[in-house]
């Protein structure tokens, strides 16, 4: 039963959301495909972040190089199955599998190169963590742009458009899933008291290298989903799309919905990219616009738009676990017990 | 088993000896006070035993291991827990969350459990959910769990500091100035609890303090130091009255004036 109910909850989102996702995509005109997965992808790369720079509070600016790593990742991986059939299959299911994993295998390559940044630049705090993971993120688009194979400065083009609004969305759910459980599990909470208080947590049992790195690798990973997602709708990955302007840019997505919260992030993600093209049309204006919009919204609300709260916590009822009577019975009953009990007295509560 | 047995420690810093020959030893259920003049290196020697800092000479032995050059977190998990002299909470967070974060130390899971939501991982969620609130209960704090801590009272953030120590399991208890800023009534009240806690859940409990009588009254054992030497050591009585330490604390002028004689030895200062 509550085996069940786990299943359930886990797909449930996604359930959900994958009609929405088809049906925009069947009904939105084709010029606006584009700029919904480049909203899509802002919203995973702004999430993802999140868990290192709002969830962990470390300061982490090489996010487009792992970007990176799962753009040419993917794109290799479509490149050397594009004209292979799989067995027994159509074409479009074939091509779907490719694509599937050839984005797993992005979110591994990613992990690992964040792993490999992160173990020795997360024993850095604040300013310098920031400046090493700065030049991470350099040193990997150099060294893409050197590499034969890769393309050099030219990248790799004439990828099969696989990526399409229902691939990004479910992959944005995925990350806003992933970031939400997180922040509510022990683990999460071990993240927290990382950035709260670095000493306090690891004098409370808390392994804070571990869980840096762990957190690092987790956003990485996801990073590299959104960089294979982004090669495949425009088609073509060069070491240009990945300059740490464009980490900058989820940066302050980031900052500006408030660190830490999830909800925030997704805001930030979609109202920015969204600005930004609806601003196109007053041309050279249209960077001063932003800025100074970031700027006004920075003196204005210098926690962001959510501060470190979610948008639910805005409403006036909390979300905390119920209290349970000391020395309870075995933990399945009271907790099985306890919301139904309360959900009653709150609707019978009212009656006459 | 005896669960910490500190051998001569010594802590350098550059030149600065700010701990010299650090010994002590506690027995299960023991209270011990180590007092001693601003400066004199008190919680120098809680940072050693934590594993803040490694110690330049000796041994910090917990539950029979050397423990010289682990992490803090790692020593935390062989069972010592402290306190801070300057409060150190997790400022933003509920004060459930503070005090479930020290009860995940024992966590049997991991992220992906977390991801997935494994059963496993509900099942540790909840008990870490009733240990805390069995702490929380313990310090005469569930009214106040789901409040920020950093809007708790001074007093209440101080005993939140103790049950979230409390909750990481430990053998040890090390309190850093607990009774810092309290009145004299809640001083009293922080007595009766350090020897509750002791007597409940058998730890061994020492204790860092400025304020004599809470020292005096508390414990059974008291350590004094002195720009980082143990200048007495002794049961309270006797150290109240050990002229080296009176001299510590009020100057030799004041040995004179009541006409005690000067003392010898290495807490002795030219």
């Amino acid at each position: 039963m509550a085996r069940a109910r786990a299943v359930l909850r886990s797909v449930l989102p996604f359930l959900v959301g994958l009609p929405i996702l088809l049906a925009v995509q069947a009904l939105s005109p084709p010029d606006y495909t584009l700029i919904l997965v480049n909203v899509g992808v802002n919203v995973i790369l702004a999430v993802s972040l999140n868990v290192v720079n709002g969830f962990t509070g470390q300061f982490s600016l090489g996010h487009a190089g792992f970007m990176a790593v799962g753009a040419y990742t993917a794109a290799k991986i479509t490149l050397a199955f594009s004209g292979v059939q799989l067995a027994f299959l159509p074409e479009a299911v074939s091509d779907q599998l490719v694509f599937a994993l050839a984005l797993g295998a992005s979110m591994l390559t990613a992990a690992a190169a964040g792993f490999l940044v992160g173990m020795p630049s997360l024993r850095l705090r604040g300013d310098y963590l920031a400046i090493v993971t700065l030049g991470f993120g350099e040193i990997i688009r150099s060294l893409i742009e050197n590499m034969k194979f890769l393309g050099q400065a030219t990248g790799l083009s004439g990828l099969p458009p696989y990526t399409n609004i229902a691939w990004v969305g479910v992959s944005a759910i995925a990350t806003v899933v992933m970031a939400r459980r997180l922040a509510v599990s022990t683990q999460g909470r071990a993240l927290f008291a990382i950035r709260e208080d670095e000493v306090a947590a690891e004098a409370m049992g808390v392994d804070t290298t571990g869980y840096k790195v762990r957190a690092f690798v987790i956003s990485s990973a996801y990073a590299g989903l959104a960089g294979g997602l982004i090669a495949h709708a425009i088609l073509l990955t060069t070491p240009r799309m990945f300059t740490f302007v464009r980490s900058i840019e989820v940066v302050v997505m980031v900052v500006l919905g408030g660190l830490g919260s999830i909800t925030g992030s997704v805001v930030a993600a979609v109202v920015l990219t969204v600005a930004l093209e609806g601003l196109r049309e007053f041309q050279q204006y249209r960077m001063v616009a932003y800025a100074a919009g970031l700027i006004v919204l920075m003196l204005l609300r210098p926690q962001g738009i959510f501060g470190t709260r979610e948008l639910w916590d805005l409403a006036p009822f909390r979300r905390l676990p119920r209290p349970r009577p000391f020395g309870g019975r075995a933990s399945t009953g009271p907790e099985g017990a306890s919301p139904t009990a309360v959900r009653d007295d709150s609707t019978h509560g009212g009656r006459p | 088993m005896i669960p910490l047995h500190v051998k001569s420690v010594t802590m350098r810093f550059g030149g600065l000896k700010a701990l010299s020959s650090f010994s002590l030893s506690l027995a299960p259920g023991e209270l011990v006070g180590l007092i001693g003049p601003n400066g004199a290196g008190k919680t120098t020697a809680f940072n050693a035993i934590t594993g803040v800092y490694r110690p330049s000479e000796g041994e910090v032995v917990v539950a029979g291991e050397v423990v010289n050059g682990q992490r803090p977190h790692q020593i935390c998990a062989r069972g010592i827990a402290r306190t801070f002299q300057n409060i150190r909470l997790f400022r933003e967070l509920s004060a459930l969350d503070n005090v479930r974060i020290a009860c995940h130390a024992g966590a049997r899971t991991g992220f992906f459990d977390a991801l997935l939501l494994t059963g496993r991982h509900r099942e540790e969620e909840a008990r870490i959910l009733e240990r805390a609130e069995r702490y929380l209960e313990v310090m005469g704090l569930s009214h106040r769990r789901g409040e920020i801590a950093r809007n708790l009272p001074y007093g209440e953030q101080r005993r939140l500091e103790i049950a979230r120590a409390l909750a990481t399991g430990p053998k040890v208890l090390c309190l850093d100035e607990p009774a810092a800023g309290m009145n004299a009534a809640e001083k009293l009240e922080l007595m009766a609890l350090i020897r509750d806690l002791r007597d409940r859940f058998g730890l061994a409990i020492l204790v860092i303090e400025h304020d004599m009588r809470l020292v005096m009254g508390v414990s059974e054992r008291v350590l004094v130091l002195d720009h980082g030497v143990t200048i007495a050591e002794g049961k309270p009585e006797a150290i109240r009255k050990d002229p080296k330490v009176i001299e510590a604390y009020l100057g030799d002028a004041y040995l004179e004036e009541k006409h005690i004689e000067r003392p010898a030895g290495p807490g002795a200062h030219p």
